[in-house]
């Protein structure tokens, strides 16, 4: 075989599709009546199943999908709220080490958590033995999507990749105004936020982790996390 | 297990066994009928399923039909982020490049999530060939795995097993106890596989859709093994075919709910990520580089074929193995295919040609289940007859052509159209001494049915019989 450029074969494979592109195509489909969505706003959402205009219908739908994906949710009053939550969660699974990352919730809920919880921030780098040992994982995200009930993270603002995956717990928490209504509004927003310099990490999380291999039956915490919280502050 | 030379010879053998292995039949029918259940639930919360096929099937069609613009704006965006593209027209390009890439960096351990591009270029053997530790991170791959079997189900690798067989291999193969239950199987290998990620130079992966727009590839899984595998190794190399393209990022939000539904039944699947490059300045962690192999490896022979363009759509949901009666009854394996079911008996013979796998075509009873399920409306079950059809053209097979010609002959001389007709009832006596052995003319049928009798009385005759009664 010759030596490939550094690029590969790219010539010969452009070369071929546009060959095989020369004769149409026969359509097997309608085109829907819905003019083709042209930048961003896409008219999905007609097709897709609907979700309620006003938050509160959101949040609502949200709590629905997270019981049905057995995703912890609940909504607290304050911060310091959040952080009693917390700090029982953390009493209850005998918690010895969380893991945060840098950010206005974030620190605002760290700075009532009990000291015998020790901490560990990751966002000057950490290692990755150390962080598979922490109890759990405590991130911000973009935004919460009611329809589906999942949480929109990108490796900006939720500390990087592996914080919400590696331990064994991911607990989210969020304000209120980041509830969007579908996944598309969640495109829409964090194109708005990023316009052309996105993350190199963007993760719509579903629920925690799970797997159906083995006999088609429901596991929790295949890989990643085995419970996943989500706390709502105004 | 007998390995024969002709794969359709093989695929004649392996059917006939697997059909007869009623246990894994009835096993994989109620995990099949469970989907079916999960998949029209979730399908009917849908505002219209129907309109969302025709917006998904458009979307797919501009994409695939102006792939090359596609993939050129795809590898502009991504290279500006510090990715690096690799084009290959074939598996052995592709397979060489990743060899490459572990030989200059050193690599010693790599971690895989699942990816049938690389069942497809049997990229496991040529690098374990070379001495690289190769682990499959997703569940169902790392039990085939250690099972040295390929997958059953691009999208579930081991449904046949059931779990006592699996505890068995883990017995053998990791040392651990005996278990029933499914979630102490899945911990144990979670155990194993935490290491791996973590000691792991080289973290390879898939790819479900590649988004032009923006320059990302999306990732769809529900363990959190994707993840694991693209965060924490510091080279991250996805292995994709060039058709996985959609133009915008904002398709998505209609792809990944659709994605789910069709292959699993789920209203989203546990993780949809998005990677658009290595770490980027400013971020804490990711790979600190990116590849993106572009697979070729004759998708562009499926291309140029006009008619037949639109199972490059496909996103691999495999909704059309899940309804299929044949699937159901020959299970993944007797196909001896990197993608099972009517989809993969529509591409292989384009991929690794059509003498050798039009076979498949026949493997069919033309129901159209298959058209029906695919969310992206891939005219499948007519594809398997065009394949027929130009499998035909291209050679025809003698015998078949023999028969024609004396049916042909028959059907134009009525004299001896009606003699064939009252010779029939009188050669049939002479069926039961041949019946159902070698020697049967029509074995085929006879070796597993009743071979209907022929009437004693054309349709002619009573006919005629029944007018002149009525006179």
């Amino acid at each position: 075989m010759n030596p490939l450029s550094p690029n590969g074969d790219r010539e010969a494979v452009l070369g071929r599709i546009s060959e095989a592109l020369r004769e149409e195509a026969p359509r097997h489909h309608e085109t829907p009546t819905k003019p083709a969505p042209s930048g961003l706003t896409a008219p999905f959402r007609e097709w897709l199943p609907p979700v309620g205009k006003t938050r509160k219908e959101q949040i609502a739908l949200f709590a629905k999908q997270s019981e049905g994906l057995k995703t912890e949710f609940h909504e607290c009053a304050s911060p310091e709220a959040a952080a009693k939550y917390l700090a029982d969660l953390a009493k209850k699974g005998h918690w010895k080490t969380l893991a945060l990352h840098k950010g206005a919730l974030t620190d605002a809920v760290a700075g009532w958590l009990p000291e015998t919880l020790t901490l560990l921030r990751i966002d000057d780098g950490y290692q990755k033995e150390v962080l598979e040992t922490c109890d759990a994982g405590f991130t911000e995200c973009e935004s919460l999507v009611a329809q589906t009930g999942s949480v929109c993270i990108t490796g900006r603002s939720s500390g990087g990749r592996a914080l919400s995956v590696l331990p064994p717990h991911h607990v989210v928490i969020a304000h209120k105004t980041q509830i969007v209504t579908d996944l598309a509004a969640a495109y829409e927003s964090l194109a708005e936020k990023y316009r052309d310099n996105y993350p190199s990490f963007i993760s719509f999380i579903t629920g925690p982790s799970r797997t159906g291999d083995i006999e088609r039956i429901l596991v929790l915490g295949a890989h990643g996390p085995k419970k996943l919280t989500v706390l709502l502050v105004p | 297990m007998i390995n024969l030379q002709e794969p359709q010879e093989q695929f004649q053998h392996d059917a006939d066994r697997t059909t007869a292995d009623e246990p894994r039949r009835a096993a994989v029918r109620k995990a099949l009928g469970n989907y079916q259940i999960a998949r029209g639930k979730t399908e009917n919360a849908f505002a219209s399923w129907q309109h969302a096929r025709d917006a998904a099937a458009t979307i797919k069609y501009e994409g695939v039909n102006h792939l090359d613009q596609y993939l050129r704006e795809f590898e502009e965006k991504f290279t500006a982020r510090g990715g690096k593209v690799f084009w290959a027209s074939n598996s052995a390009q592709a397979r060489e490049y990743i060899l490459n890439l572990a030989r200059e960096r050193g690599v010693k351990s790599i971690v895989k999530s699942k990816a049938m591009t690389s069942e497809e270029i049997h990229l496991n053997d040529a690098l374990e060939k070379d001495g690289y530790h190769v682990i499959e991170s997703d569940l169902g791959e790392f039990i085939q795995q250690l099972k040295h079997e390929p997958p059953y189900h691009f999208v579930f690798p081991c449904m046949h097993l059931k779990r006592d067989e699996i505890s068995a291999l883990f017995e053998r193969e990791l040392g651990s106890a005996k278990t029933d239950s499914p979630e102490e199987l899945t911990m144990i290998a979670r155990r194993v596989l935490r290491q791996h990620y973590i000691n792991a130079d080289m973290g390879i992966s898939g790819g479900n859709f590649i988004v032009a727009e923006t320059g990302m590839i999306s990732i769809t899984e529900n363990e959190g093994n994707a993840r694991l595998t693209t965060a924490l190794p510091k080279i991250h190399v996805a292995l994709i075919g060039i058709e996985k393209i959609v133009p915008r990022l904002a398709d998505l939000s209609l792809f990944l709910p659709m994605l789910a539904t069709a292959g699993t039944g789920q209203q989203l699947t546990c993780y949809n990520s998005m990677y658009g490059g290595p770490r980027l300045p400013g971020e804490v962690d990711g790979p600190e580089e990116f590849h993106v192999v572009l697979l070729d490896n004759h998708r562009t022979r499926l291309l140029a074929d006009a008619e037949q363009r639109d199972a490059l759509h496909c996103i691999r949901c495999g909704a059309c193995l899940n309804v299929c009666p044949i699937f159901k009854n020959i299970g993944g394996h007797a196909y001896g295919t990197t993608y099972q079911g009517p989809i993969g008996s529509v591409i292989t013979p384009h991929y690794r040609g059509l003498q050798d796998w039009k076979h498949l075509s026949g493997a069919s009873s033309l129901c159209g289940a298959c058209t029906e399920a695919c969310p992206v409306k891939i005219d499948i079950h007519h594809h398997l007859l065009q394949n027929r059809r130009n499998a035909v053209a291209e050679k025809k097979v003698w015998w078949e052509k023999l028969i024609w010609f004396g049916f042909r002959h028959l059907m134009k001389r009525p004299w001896a159209y009606k003699l064939a007709i009252r010779l029939a009832p009188v050669g049939q006596l002479f069926h039961p001494f041949v019946y159902g052995t070698e020697l049967d003319p029509v074995q085929s049928w006879t070796k597993t049915r009743d071979f209907p009798e022929a009437a004693t009385q054309s349709f002619h005759d009573w006919w005629r019989e029944r007018k002149g009664a009525r006179k």
